[in-house]
């Protein structure tokens, strides 16, 4: 198996673009599986169409309060961390949106008064389109925690052939997550001074991580050296220039795939799987 | 004093570079920076550093390998797979939680305080700004972006400002979620592709979800004018104000190559737009 996630310090350099051309390219060479990692915005489905299926529910344990056992003694809310548990005049109160699901409370409440309860938190949802198969998470408007949607999508992972991971942007606990012992990780950048930034953030958390990782830039044109110099200097494949057009513009806000628009780019794609491959060894 | 945040859910629709030009166009106010993950606004706004500080999340468990027995509870009961089979913590995944802390018979766990980033006090030719820089790989981004505001507040007070501008960080999760408490108008900056269609569908839930006002500005309008016209008609269903559409110009990225506030810049009609912005939005923030 190999497992390659698309990651980018910035939002909205191209990761979902690269991450959805590299699967379908892939998916005629043998079992490639997508999974959308980007659970606050996961929108690698609005390229791919797949057909999906049922929705299953990620929750995680949050106590709930047995009033006639409780003595208000007030250890839980002593242990918790994350300020998700209270006693106010007499009264456990909890703040389900706040709880991490440590499970500390319920544990360690001296008179068992505590038992614990799922809160849903989003969903994981599977689908199919072609020989591709498809895994997205979706974290629910208005919950807080999105690395245990995460985690959630990465448990479905096929043990064979090629998985594609889309990271979300950002370089903190949901990228993380998506990222955490992966064979590859490219990192999506353009020839801005933000994207520049950006990707040094990115490639710190690789190198954190222990995580291999090759850069693609994306609207490529103006301002190039900057990323290739920085490229160099880190010892950073540079492994694809997409150049920037209003053609290919476009072809990303109609929600098309360039893979299917342009069929050079099959090829293209195809070649960056083959290096990824090679380079880790397989 | 009113409380303007920006913010996009997906990233590069040009969220950073419409606040750098809001930063010129509003007088007396304080600036905030919460994207506190990867912060970019002072790329534009150069702030001169005045007060460093550090972020102290939540501590990290830490085992001492003399008085552990390898019982084997700590790993037991932490949810978090954060002990491995040889009694090492592995940081990235510790959420500080301390269960393992409580639960060790033997009393070889410690919670260590743990730097997990920094907040600044900075001057920008624009006025004061308040940002932060979380470590990498690091938790309680959450925790960050609220101390960020609570210190933004408390200097819009200091020095009597009538705005704090805030670039709020992307998605929908927890940094987002922090950085709308109470905020006066969440000016969402959207681009006419079915991504950001898609993100402002999400976002704009999550606005209404916290009952926090929003508005709409759809960047680079013209590289897909009809998928413009789709926003503009969800928008006018949903009720929400559309405050300006701003076009697709070669002077917002000579701009920021510059490292200059496209305002500041230019007189183009990318920048003209944004000025149309802040107007509207300043109309809504006196309601
Ligand atoms: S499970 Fe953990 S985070 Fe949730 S309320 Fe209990 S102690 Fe707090
Ligand atoms: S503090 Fe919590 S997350 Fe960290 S190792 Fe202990 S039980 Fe696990």
């Amino acid at each position: 198996m190999l497992q390659i996630a698309v990651a980018s310090g910035k939002g909205g350099t191209g990761k979902t673009t690269v991450a959805t051309n590299l699967a379908l390219a892939l998916a005629g060479e043998g079992p490639v599986q997508f999974l959308d990692c980007d659970v606050e915005e996961p929108n690698a489905h609005l390229f791919l169409h797949p057909a999906l299926g049922e929705e299953e529910a990620v929750t995680i344990p949050v106590p709930a309060v047995e009033e006639g056992q409780c003595t208000a003694c007030g250890r839980c809310a002593e242990v918790c961390a994350f300020n998700a548990i209270a006693v106010l005049a007499g009264h456990v109160l909890t703040f389900p949106e706040l709880c991490h699901g440590c499970g500390g409370c319920t544990l360690l409440c001296p008179e068992g008064a505590l038992r614990e309860e799922k809160r849903k938190i989003g969903i994981v949802q599977g689908g199919q389109r072609g020989e591709l198969v498809f895994v997205q998470g979706k974290l629910e408007i208005g919950a807080a925690l999105a690395p245990p949607v995460v985690e959630a999508v990465r448990a479905k992972e096929q043990g064979m052939g090629t998985v594609i991971i889309d990271a979300a942007p950002g370089t903190s606990c949901p990228v993380v997550a998506a990222i955490r012992d992966v064979d590859f990780c490219l990192l999506v950048t353009e020839p801005t001074p933000f994207g520049l930034h950006d990707l040094d953030l990115a490639a710190r958390l690789v190198a954190e991580l222990g995580v291999p990782a090759g850069v693609i830039l994306n609207r490529a044109g103006e301002g190039d050296e900057l990323v290739e110099e920085y490229c160099q200097r880190q010892g950073l494949p540079l492994l694809l220039k997409i150049p920037f057009s209003r053609n290919l513009a476009a072809i990303y806000a109609q929600g098309k795939v360039l893979v299917e628009e342009l069929p050079q780019w099959r090829e293209v794609f195809l070649n960056l799987g083959r290096e990824i491959g090679r380079r880790v060894g397989r | 004093m009113k409380e303007l945040l920006v913010i996009s859910g997906k990233g590069g629709t040009g969220k950073t570079t419409i606040v750098g030009s809001l930063a010129v166009l509003a007088k007396n106010k304080v600036l905030a920076d919460c994207d506190v993950d990867a912060a970019d606004l002072h790329l534009l706004l150069r702030p001169e550093v005045q007060e460093v500080h550090q972020f102290f999340g939540l501590p990290k468990a830490k085992i001492d390998a003399e008085l552990c027995t390898h019982c084997g509870r700590c790993r037991q009961v932490c949810r978090f797979r954060a002990i491995d089979k040889d009694y090492q913590i592995d940081p990235t995944r510790c959420e500080g939680c301390g269960v393992c802390y409580y639960i060790c018979p033997a009393g070889a766990i410690t919670l260590e305080e743990h730097c997990s980033g920094h907040w600044y006090i900075s001057a920008t030719s624009f006025g004061p700004m308040v940002h932060a820089a979380l470590g990498i790989a690091e938790e309680n981004s959450g925790k960050l972006v609220a101390l960020v505001r609570e210190k933004s507040r408390e200097l819009a007070k200091k020095v009597g400002a009538q705005y704090i501008l805030t670039d709020g960080p992307p998605g929908i999760g927890c940094p987002v979620i922090a950085s709308l408490a109470s905020v006066d108008l969440a000016l969402l900056v959207t681009e006419p592709t079915v991504a950001g269609r898609h993100d402002l569908e999400r976002v704009l839930e999550l606005t209404g979800y916290f009952q926090v006002p929003a508005a709409v500005c759809i960047n680079k309008y013209d590289l897909a004018p009809d998928k413009s016209r789709e926003l503009e008609e969800y928008c006018r269903q949903r009720g929400v104000p559309l405050v300006g559409q701003v076009p697709f110009r070669a002077e917002v990225n000579q701009a920021l190559v510059q490292g200059k506030p496209v305002v500041e810049y230019s007189r183009g009609p990318a920048a003209k737009a944004i000025e149309g912005v802040w107007e509207a939005v300043k109309e809504l923030l006196a309601q």
